[in-house]
């Protein structure tokens, strides 16, 4: 409702249109205590805010330049009505969503904003939700959000989703802000839990709009879109019927959703085209060779090892460079897995990370150092950021204990 | 058994989609409780926050009312209830009363042979 409230009211009236939105919200909920739920209730709210959308204008249409585009349309009454009925259709809003979403991935404003504006405008969080999916303070988010409502007010004009260049060049910005999107809901750092399924949806469902428009549909997108296929598919095992996290390593492999490994593979054949290959085609090659694999042991590490090489070249950080020590481990053994974690430059990056500690405890369990293995998943522990990051790693240390009970045996 | 208002005021504005959608539910269920004991005369409407105003002998209209908002009558319920003590319990689960809002409690006059 905000996208198309937006092209109705120009971006400049962002603060009116989400104003009009938060009316309907809270009209909707004073009838509908009194008279129940109508049987549409989203049509509702739609031609509750497109009344309320009217009326502003009416009201307004003097003392407020609206959308631009839209100038000669909004001053007759005789056009003004039908023009906001069409632009309320269906076909239209889907449009109005990618304009938002473009729109929302400013230039000038640092990725972390862009995603948090995706997130409170797109997909309505509050900005308690918002501050939660970064793990930062209302304060601080309410401040970030505000100031990048700012620069998008000053910006005139929705972004033009017709103009390829421009779609073109904002493009790999709107891609980073779904993965980021995605990344927080499948491995977030919140402190009430690891996996948050919302933000996973929100982002496919994001993606999945960019694939339908002709200039978003380009094969990036297609492997961006395919790594979250990938990765939703493991989510049924990633946590356990009790609300435990279960890492790869861990997983009921039978959980997984077949037919999101399908579409995957689907999305990443419609991916290998073109010349360019992107940080999202290698990691949703990586995903995939997760995907196919029966078994820990039965899968294929020593591509997923190359294939992180060539995303340390494309997009190193420091995480991919655990992944791929991890990877290491896997296939040569844990004390060429302890070497290569060892390697890894700038370690105190990762310092604040509980899972890099957490790797090197692994491969020390493996390797029959138990006291060293209990340390560093102590130590990771202590990192733990919510409940179910806490309890997997207390496991770590139970396990650490019983096996060098074990031994002493 | 004898009848009462219950005048709801006030009440938060501006919350997000899902704690509307909770709050909905909330009023649902009561009213669907108090409706299964048997309170409810007459589960009554919503109200426009503002309308018009009309006063006295020269039946002035202005636009109105002004309240402050924490006193605006958002609705009303005509309840059933053994006296004016088993009235105010049960307007005590009324959601209203978790976002600052009120309930007003007022016994229908009865005409008394």
């Amino acid at each position: 409702m905000i996208a198309v409230l937006t092209r109705i009211f120009g971006i400049s009236n962002l603060v009116l249109a989400e104003d009009v939105v938060q009316d309907a919200f809270c009209r909707a909920l004073e009838v509908w205590k009194f008279r129940g739920m109508p049987e549409n209730p989203s049509a509702w709210l739609m031609a509750t805010a497109k009344n309320r959308a009217l009326d502003v204008l009416r009201r307004e249409r003097t003392a407020r330049t609206f959308a631009p585009e839209l100038g000669r349309f909004i001053e007759s009454e005789w056009t003004l009505a039908p023009t906001v009925a069409e632009l309320f259709a269906a076909h239209t809003i889907e449009d109005d969503l990618l304009r938002m979403m473009f729109s929302c991935c400013h230039p000038r404003l640092p990725e972390e904003a862009q995603v948090a504006l995706v997130l409170h405008i797109l997909c309505g969080f509050s900005v308690d939700e918002v501050a939660n999916a970064f793990v930062s303070t209302h304060a601080a988010t309410e401040k970030r959000i505000a100031r990048a409502k700012k620069v998008l007010a000053n910006s005139q004009r929705l972004f033009d989703v017709e103009a390829p260049p421009d779609v073109s060049e904002r493009l790999p910005a709107v891609q980073r802000a779904l993965y980021l999107l995605f990344n927080e809901g499948y491995h977030g750092a919140s402190p009430e839990t690891a996996v948050r399924l919302e933000l996973c949806q929100e982002a496919m469902r994001l993606t999945g709009l960019l694939l339908k428009h002709p200039l978003g549909s380009i094969p990036s997108t297609h492997a961006l879109a395919a790594l979250m296929c990938f990765n939703a598919a493991r989510l049924p095992a990633r946590v356990d019927s009790s609300g435990n996290l279960s890492l790869l390593f861990d997983q009921n492999r039978s959980q997984w959703d077949q037919d999101l490994v399908a579409e995957g593979l689907r999305l990443l054949d419609a991916s290998a085209t073109g010349s360019e290959l992107t940080e999202y085609h290698l990691e949703a090659g990586i995903a995939s060779i997760h995907a196919r694999a029966l078994s820990v042991e039965g899968t294929d590490w020593e591509s997923i090892v190359s294939l992180y090489d060539a995303l340390m070249t494309i997009r190193p950080s420091p995480v991919v460079a655990l992944n791929r020590a991890i990877a290491i481990g896997e296939s040569e053994g844990a004390q060429r897995g302890l070497e290569a974690i060892r390697a890894i430059p700038d370690p105190e990056r990762l310092v604040r990370y509980p899972f890099y500690f957490a790797a090197i405890g692994t491969f020390e369990l493996q390797s029959g150092k138990y006291e060293n293995a209990r340390e560093h998943f102590q130590a990771a522990l202590a990192l733990a950021r919510n409940p179910m990051e806490r309890h997997f790693l207390e496991q770590r240390v139970m396990a650490c204990n019983s096996a060098s009970a074990q031994q002493a045996l | 058994m004898s009848e009462f208002v219950f005048l709801y005021r006030g009440g938060e504005a501006g919350r997000s989609p899902e704690r509307i959608q909770q709050s909905m539910q909330k009023w649902m269920a009561w009213f669907k409780e108090l409706s299964q004991n048997g309170h409810i005369k007459d589960q009554g409407q919503p109200l426009e926050r503002t309308g018009k105003v009309v006063k006295g002998k020269q039946k002035t209209v202005t636009d109105g009312p002004f309240a402050e908002a924490k006193d605006i009558v958002g609705g009303y319920t005509l309840i059933e209830a053994r006296d004016l003590e088993q009235a105010v319990e049960l307007s005590k689960g009324c959601p209203i009363l978790e976002v600052e809002g009120g309930v007003e409690v007022r016994p229908v006059m009865k005409l008394s042979m």
